[in-house]
């Protein structure tokens, strides 16, 4: 029924000229005379967005647009956070129900083309994979043939289904949800005999299974997932502050400046921190934020490092190794332009 | 106003403007001329707008590879070569597959429980009025989803599938039927059926002719079984059983060969049909009211029994009264089989306007593509229903 609802919305919206409207305005100075960033999100993600019991948003995701917040009000609570079905979240997009996507969006071509969107980084590098009982025996997806297999629909991940049981000559019956709660909740109930979704989604879905340890991840990643925040088009300086606020986050690890550190780093005398920290140069205000935007990031929600290892790595029930998500000098694929 | 010649005021009256006729025409006009331009401005507004923002619009992508499966397909599809035109096509059908065997249950069952509330048995009155109230007053959804953990939760794994009669098997990956294979000369079998069912209604039609002229009744029920069952029998026996089976057996994860029926159809065709039954037994129960009871007291002065009655003396005049809202129970049933999203049942929504709206992202296309088929849908139903209203009417002389 939301989907309904957002497809209703997008067909009205256009037709009644807002999106073009925003454009032409410019969304930044909109939101800060709104006093509050929207972002859209994911319902509830395991280690990238999920509510507590009080409705606060923890996660990977969430931290990227509470260091929009901070940017933009030095405040990282003033975001509103809109929950979206993987269907759901291009159309509240498009309509400009939310300002950006932050909701482990797979970077494709023709998603960035097609689809009037800007992908403007990756926070987290991923990969499809598959999940299955301990009990069936298997340590290989290559030995799916036959299987069941559970997916949400609505995502890439039906094409990258399709195309490793073609690319593998396996026949497999395809069983499409339209919400991830159902799919892994039939996944359980037996109806399938894989789960597959990206591999961080399984480790989180995982722990939603009355027996977590009853079920394995397989080791084969079967699609390229880089997931990134989007922004519509049509918006350039918008799509700089995320795309920046991202990699802000990045070079602090890089330089080494953390959240406990980061006032100290004020009286570094290392230029490329000076650079950071806003006491050299003036970075901030062609965004259209003040000089100290970068520092904010670090002061109240932290570099890429700490929001990792806090969300899904060491310092979480996920426990998810940096792998891909390390920075590149230390092996690792997350490298960031430099502040200058 | 002005080119309308003079000589058309007849003389004595007001002018053209006080005219109600002309004053009406021209409120109409302008109620048209209103709605064009709203209509033509949202359109032209919507088309600016994705032109704008580069969003890809027209209707290009029906004829593109889509690239993904679907599990319950009435047509040859996969993900090698098949085109989101087709996927479209595969909705469809499965939409139009549990919307018609809805239909028809969902009818026998609701005249079943709209005469049992009426029934004289206390016990059997009161169940059907439960079931009603019960049905009538849940979200359909909650029921869909009850029925899909009803027939999924219990249910073994395939390696334990139950063994039904006949060689089928149920697990819960769904009904597994043997599939029937015609041998050389099987197809004499499905001409003696499609035979036995024209010459049934031939005798059907000649019967109650008979029955107008002369009073006389046959037995057209056994005789239609005769044609239809028997005879096709008798031949699939004379000519040395050419119909095999494929039975069904394990193979792997899952079981090979065998018709195949899946639990989200069971699930969401049960959840239609119980729900839907449950409106047409009031809509029964309504228009048997309807029927004054001095037909029933007639029809048992002349000796009729009870079902006799029923059958040919209150159900026909009922039927004025119900076919009217039977006909929106049957376009809910339709529309409500979008719910088939929620349980994973590969509907027209679930396929179309959810993998290939996301995939291709063409929201106003798909959108507006569905809404014309459930327009389409809906009103093709109600034209055959509105024939049959015609034919059931009360003729008046």
């Amino acid at each position: 029924m939301k989907k309904a609802v957002t497809s209703a919305l997008v067909l009205a919206s256009l037709a009644l000229g807002a999106g073009v409207a925003q454009a032409q305005t410019g969304l930044l100075p909109q939101i800060k005379a709104r006093g509050v960033v929207t972002c859209g999100t994911s319902p509830g993600l395991a280690g990238f967005a999920m509510p507590d019991a009080q409705g606060n948003y923890t996660g990977i995701d969430v931290d990227l647009c509470r260091a929009l917040a901070a940017a933009i009000f030095n405040d990282p609570q003033k975001v509103k956070f809109v929950p979206l079905s993987s269907k759901d979240r291009f159309t509240a997009l498009q309509a400009g129900e939310v300002d950006l996507l932050s909701r482990t969006t797979t970077w494709t071509l023709s998603r960035d083309t097609s689809l009037g969107l800007n992908f403007a980084g990756i926070n987290y590098f991923d990969g499809q994979g598959f999940m299955v009982r301990k009990k069936l025996g298997i340590d290989s997806a290559l030995k799916l043939a036959g299987a069941s297999v559970c997916v949400a629909q609505g995502t890439t991940t039906e094409l990258n289904l399709a195309d490793f049981f073609r690319a593998n000559k396996m026949k497999y019956e395809v069983v499409a949800f339209s919400s991830g709660d159902e799919t892994i909740k039939a996944y359980e109930s037996g109806r399938c005999d894989a789960f597959t979704t990206d591999s961080s989604g399984l480790y989180a879905e995982r722990l939603k299974l009355q027996v977590p340890t009853d079920h394995i991840v397989l080791p084969e990643i079967i699609s390229k997932e880089p997931l990134g925040p989007v922004v519509r088009h049509g918006d350039d300086n918008w799509l700089d502050v995320v795309k920046w606020t991202h990699n802000a986050m990045l070079n602090a690890e890089e330089l080494g400046i953390t959240k406990a550190n980061v006032d100290e780093m004020l009286k570094s005398e290392n230029p490329e921190i000076r650079r950071f920290v806003g006491t050299e140069g003036k970075f901030g205000e062609p965004m259209g934020l003040s000089n100290d935007w970068a520092y904010r990031i670090v002061k109240l929600v932290g570099n890429y490092g700490e929001v990792f290892e806090k969300n899904v790595g060491a310092g979480s029930p996920l426990k998810i190794a940096r792998g891909q998500n390390a920075l590149w000098t230390k092996g690792g694929l997350q490298y960031a332009p430099p502040i200058r | 106003m002005s080119t309308i010649p003079t000589e058309t005021v007849q003389p004595g009256k007001a002018s053209l403007l006080y005219d109600p006729k002309i004053r009406g025409y021209v409120y109409q006009l302008a109620l048209l001329a209103v709605v064009g331009f709203l209509l033509y401005s949202a359109a032209s507004n919507a088309i600016t707008n994705l032109r704008a923002q580069k969003i890809a619009s027209g209707f290009g992508f029906w004829h593109n590879a889509a690239g993904f499966d679907v599990n319950q397909k009435l047509i040859p599809f996969s993900a090698s070569g098949s085109t989101y035109g087709e996927a479209f096509y595969v909705g469809l059908l499965n939409t139009l597959l549990v919307a018609s065997i809805g239909i028809v249950l969902s009818t026998f069952l609701g005249f079943f429980v709209g005469v049992a509330r009426l029934s004289s048995n206390w016990v059997l009155s009161k169940l059907a009025m439960i079931y009603v109230e019960v049905i009538r007053n849940l979200p359909l959804l909650l029921q869909l989803f009850f029925w899909y953990n009803a027939v999924l939760k219990p249910l073994p794994n395939p390696r334990q599938s139950i063994e039904l009669p006949a060689g089928a098997l149920l697990n819960n990956r769904g009904l597994y039927l043997p599939d029937p294979q015609l041998g050389p000369g099987g197809s004499v079998i499905i001409w003696t059926f499609l035979i036995g069912i024209v010459a049934s209604i031939i005798f059907r039609v000649w019967a109650r002719k008979q029955q107008e002229a002369t009073g006389k009744q046959y037995p057209v029920g056994w005789i239609a079984l005769g044609l239809i069952v028997v005879l096709p029998f008798f031949v699939y026996l004379v000519t040395g059983r050419p119909i095999s089976f494929v039975y069904p057996e394990i193979a792997g994860f899952n079981l090979r060969g065998g018709i195949q029926i899946f639990p989200e159809f069971v699930a969401l065709l049960l959840g239609l049909t119980t729900y839907t039954a449950g409106f047409i037994a009031e809509v029964v129960r309504a228009g048997i009211l309807a029927v004054s009871k001095g037909q029933t007291e007639a029809a048992n002065a002349l000796g009729l029994r009870a079902g006799p009655t029923l059958k040919l003396v209150v159900i026909p005049q009922a039927m004025r009264v119900i076919i009217p809202p039977l006909t929106s129970n049957y376009l809910n049933l339709t529309k409500n089989s979008s719910l088939a999203v929620a349980i994973g049942y590969p509907d027209l929504v679930q396929v179309f306007t959810g993998t290939v709206l996301n995939q291709t992202g063409q929201a106003v296309e798909v959108v507006a593509i569905t809404m014309a088929v459930y327009l389409t849908i809906s009103l093709v139903t109600s034209f055959f229903m509105n024939i049959y209203n015609k034919r059931m009417a009360l003729v008046e002389r």
